[in-house]
């Protein structure tokens, strides 16, 4: 348990050693999910396009969002 | 290969086969890295738990300076040579490294504060960096103000690379001007002076930051050019249309 509380203390630095780890790691989130949400939601409009038009051969942005 | 690349189709065939691997070893180096200098890493016999930001502020600090870099290689690229994909590139990359960029430079002031004894100070690394901050919101912000894409893809690329004489200014402004930033101590021309208990965790990190970037740019990228494609189909109906 000590141990624990020792870690998290960070030799009474935690103030500023976390709050450094936790912006790094909601720029990370922030900008993965809406870039991700963004790819699915323009591959979704896409499809509704493709799907009122004559089937074509495959071009461009057509490959599945992975 | 860059020629190869130029059709879409194939680019984004490529991201997809990639995505898998990149997005796997992002994982690993990102918990690897963080449990390394979070946990084992030995605290700094000076600064004490503190030297912990720097597994962060670092590769946050060059990941702000490379995207930069891509974004002005990819711009002068998009207007010399007018690769199609290039300025889909710098484009993408923009949000990634303004988001880093900000990181680099609250993480800076979190870490001053307790080591300096100020969160910030007018000197030249930490206002050129802050430059480069600025540069990024009014690249992004130029995008969005102009409707035409070819015209915006032409204005913010020249503004990338007038830009781009900041990027020097950053990295070399501990050299050139007296400042309350440390000297560069990885980069450096006679290697690094960084013990490797506290070195390799870093550049795991840096790993993982990097790989992080790419992933998300090829996310953003594909996303780009779907949404231009969607655009050109929807010129293409209303033109019939009418």
């Amino acid at each position: 348990m000590d141990k624990i509380a020792d870690f998290l203390a960070m030799g009474g630095y935690a103030a500023f050693v976390w709050p450094s780890f936790a912006l790094t790691f909601l720029v990370v989130i922030v900008l993965g999910v809406t870039s991700r949400r963004a790819l699915k939601q323009a591959q979704a409009r896409l499809d509704l396009l493709e799907q009122s038009r004559p089937a074509r051969r495959p071009r461009a942005g057509q490959g599945r969002a992975a | 290969m860059l020629t190869r690349l130029a059709n879409p189709t194939r680019f984004v065939r490529l991201a997809d086969r990639l995505l898998p691997w990149l997005i796997g070893a992002m994982a690993i180096a990102f918990v690897v890295g963080l449990v390394w200098g979070l946990g084992f890493a030995p605290p700094d016999y000076q600064q004490g738990d503190t030297v912990r930001i720097m597994y962060v502020h670092v590769p946050a600090a060059w990941l702000a300076m490379f995207g930069y870099s891509f974004m002005a290689v990819a711009s002068f690229v998009a207007l010399v040579w007018k690769h199609p994909l290039a300025d889909v590139a710098a484009k993408a990359a923009a949000p990634i490294g303004a988001g880093f960029c900000l990181v680099a430079l609250v993480t800076g002031s979190l870490w001053g504060a307790p080591m300096w004894g100020t969160w910030w100070v007018w000197d030249a690394r930490l206002t050129s960096m802050l430059v480069l901050f600025f540069l990024y919101v009014g690249y992004i912000a130029l995008w969005s103000a102009i409707d035409e894409p070819e015209r915006a893809a032409k204005a913010a690329a020249i503004l990338a690379l007038v830009g781009a004489v900041n990027v020097p200014i950053v990295k070399f402004s501990v050299d050139w001007w007296s400042t309350l930033h440390q000297p560069s101590s990885i980069m450096r021309m006679d290697g690094p002076s960084v013990d490797p208990t506290i070195l390799w965790p870093l550049l795991i990190n840096a790993l993982a930051f990097q790989l992080y970037f790419v992933v998300v740019l090829l996310w953003r990228m594909k996303a780009e050019l779907i949404t231009r494609r969607v655009r050109a189909l929807t010129l293409g109906l209303a033109a019939r249309e009418a």
